[in-house]
């Protein structure tokens, strides 16, 4: 499946989302990523979230804070995003088993100082936030009610080089 | 400029640099489960690559639902059986012989002092107990693993931490590595490797040093080391016998894996945990730490004595010693799960599953079971369990259930009141 990093962005507002609130271990017993679909978030207790919404339905972009997928080393954590067609997430840090695995997946966990997260979480004010990433300029493109702003970010070469590939399994093959 | 251990495992197992930062490295050891494993494996055979990179490094284990519940987790292990013997896996252990993966593995010998070593499941870091780097993956990273032996790293830098003192009767090292991680917080090690050094983990069993380095990744560390020294040979010594002509010998060649005495260090910190009083977390996060005392009286439902944390034979006599001639209380339910057959076994020789039993314990076959929700003891909207395991998220073993992370001392105590109660009270 291509990945698409562009679209509507939801907000998660706390620190340490853990993977058990992105996908219950009671669901990890399915061995298809499709399967996961209807579960992504589903323990996940945040004032105004609703698992079941419209604005996650809607979302291609999560924006969240610090040390983001922290918690069990489940790759179902990032196939539950990949399978609800969000294959980019936004933070200002993660825990380095989830960061990986969205790079292995060919997908994208970008991580921005705090005063830039801070930044998006207040054009979130302002209404419905579209955000594009350009992995090759490092920017993303954000707009927000009718004002629009840049931000660049970093990126390691091996992570760039995941995306490109499509995932560490197509990189790892073309090169070992 | 000296180098540390970890600096040492990723130079002498490195193959590869692809970009500045990354570091390949060739496996020594990947071990598999039943629920991360299957995706991989069904991933493999979709892209016509169903090979395994060396059949005698890589380890097989049935152990978080098992014996498997229904179809979806039958399934699963069917999976795993069906590609443990279409590979020939020596090392596959299926129902009667099966335990928690991270208790298992190491009483079998399979990790040694400066092995690399990767698992889907983020309490690998466990393995570093012996020496050895042990990290924690994904499924695509264990996939890899298994095709070609090598994983891909940032170079972790490392976390030194002294802990100094006496622990003092009544005193684990759950209670130590607990009051660590609130120290620490919950992402104070990410992308680190967290050395324990120290008088104190000098003095420790191996079981005791795996349950520090068990809970590296709940402060969010890539592996937790201790150096190897003659506490590691004695317990690898049936293993290793015919490598050395003598312990001393073992001990002397494993010190090429100690850290230098002038290596550089991210951070180091020094505890003297002579006053450490029993912990135990109270909240949703695994640095929400307490001290036993000050939670004291709070009610619980469900005791929990097992897994890869706290379920081997040291743990298992810490509460026996404890429900010996008592009985919990009525309010309560126990669950004692050893966390291999052999420590299951070993158990019944010394008394210790009778005086579980007949204290009112309900002790289980060798498995993850309720650590993780998934079977054995799954707690119900509003429950409260006392648990001797690693994590406390909401939700981990039951929807709407809440975890005490606690020493298996403060377990038993605990059970026999029906409160949480320091053990050194009763
Ligand atoms: S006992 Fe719990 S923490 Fe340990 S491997 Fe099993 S599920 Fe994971």
């Amino acid at each position: 499946m291509k990945k698409v990093f562009a679209g509507a962005t939801i907000f998660l507002d706390r620190s340490d989302i853990n993977t058990d609130e992105i996908i219950p271990a009671k669901y990890l017993t399915e061995v298809t990523k499709e399967a996961l679909t209807p579960y992504l978030l589903e323990d996940l207790k945040l004032d105004g979230f609703d698992p079941q919404g419209d604005a996650l339905k809607n979302a291609r972009v999560v924006v969240s804070r610090q040390n983001f997928g922290c918690g069990s080393s489940r790759e179902h954590a990032p196939w539950v995003f990949e399978v609800n067609d969000i294959h980019t997430i936004i933070a200002e840090g993660y825990a380095r088993i989830f960061r990986q695995n969205m790079f292995n997946g060919g997908m994208l966990a970008i991580e921005l100082p705090k005063a830039d997260i801070d930044t998006l979480f207040e054009l979130s004010k302002l209404g419905t936030v579209e955000i594009a990433v350009d992995v090759e300029a490092q920017c993303l493109a954000v707009s927000a009610g009718d004002q629009q702003q840049s931000f660049q970010f970093e990126i390691s070469g091996f992570d760039k080089a995941l995306v490109k590939a499509g995932g560490w399994v197509e990189f790892a093959d073309d090169r070992y | 400029m000296g180098k540390t251990i970890a600096e040492k495992i990723f130079e002498s197992h490195l193959r590869d640099e692809p970009f500045e930062g990354t570091k390949v490295l060739d496996l020594d050891r990947v071990l598999c489960h039943e629920i991360t494993t299957p995706v991989a494996i069904a991933d493999l055979e979709w892209r016509g690559k169903d090979r395994v990179f060396d059949a005698t490094k890589i380890k097989a284990v049935i152990d978080h639902v098992t014996p498997s519940k229904d179809t979806k987790t039958a399934t699963q292990a069917k999976m795993l059986r069906d590609w443990a013997r279409r590979h020939d896996l020596k090392d596959f252990f299926d129902v009667g012989h099966n335990g928690v993966c991270h208790a298992l593995f190491p009483e079998k010998g399979y990790i040694r002092p400066g092995f690399t070593v990767i698992m889907g499941d983020s309490h690998t870091c466990t393995h570093g107990a012996f020496g050895a780097f042990a990290a924690g993956v994904g499924t695509t990273d264990l996939e890899v693993g298994i095709l070609k032996g090598i994983c891909a790293f940032r170079e972790p830098a490392t976390i030194r931490v002294n802990l100094s003192g006496t622990l003092q009767p009544g005193v684990y090292a759950k209670d130590v590595i607990l009051y660590v991680i609130g120290q620490l917080g919950v992402n104070g090690a990410t992308d680190r490797v967290i050395e324990f050094g120290g008088s104190v983990v000098g003095e420790m069993s191996m079981e005791a040093r795996m349950t520090l380095c068990n809970m590296a990744i709940e402060a969010g560390g890539t592996s937790g080391l201790c150096m190897p020294d003659q506490v590691t040979v004695d317990y690898l010594w049936e293993f290793i016998q015919d490598d050395y002509a003598s312990k001393e010998a073992a001990v002397e060649d494993y010190k090429k894996w100690h850290s230098d005495a002038d290596a550089s260090y991210d951070q180091v910190l020094d505890f003297d945990i002579t006053s450490l009083e029993p912990q135990m977390t109270y909240g949703y996060k695994p640095d929400c730490v307490k001290s036993v005392g000050e939670m004291a009286g709070t009610a619980v439902d469900q005791i929990y004595i097992g897994t890869c944390t706290n379920g081997r034979i040291e743990d298992l006599r810490v509460a026996a010693q404890i429900l010996k001639g008592r009985r919990i209380a009525n309010t309560v339910r126990g669950i004692v799960s050893p966390a291999t057959p052999k420590i299951y076994s070993d158990a019944m020789k010394e008394g210790i599953i009778q005086i579980f039993m007949e204290s009112g314990f309900c002790v289980t076959n060798p498995t993850c079971g309720a650590c993780l929700g998934m079977s054995n003891g799954v707690l119900a909207e509003g429950e409260v369990c006392a648990s001797t395991s690693n994590r406390n998220f909401n939700g981990r073993m039951g929807k709407g259930g809440m975890v005490h992370l606690l020493s298996p001392a403060t377990a038993a105590a605990t059970a026999v009141t029906g409160v949480i109660t320091d053990a050194r009270t009763l």
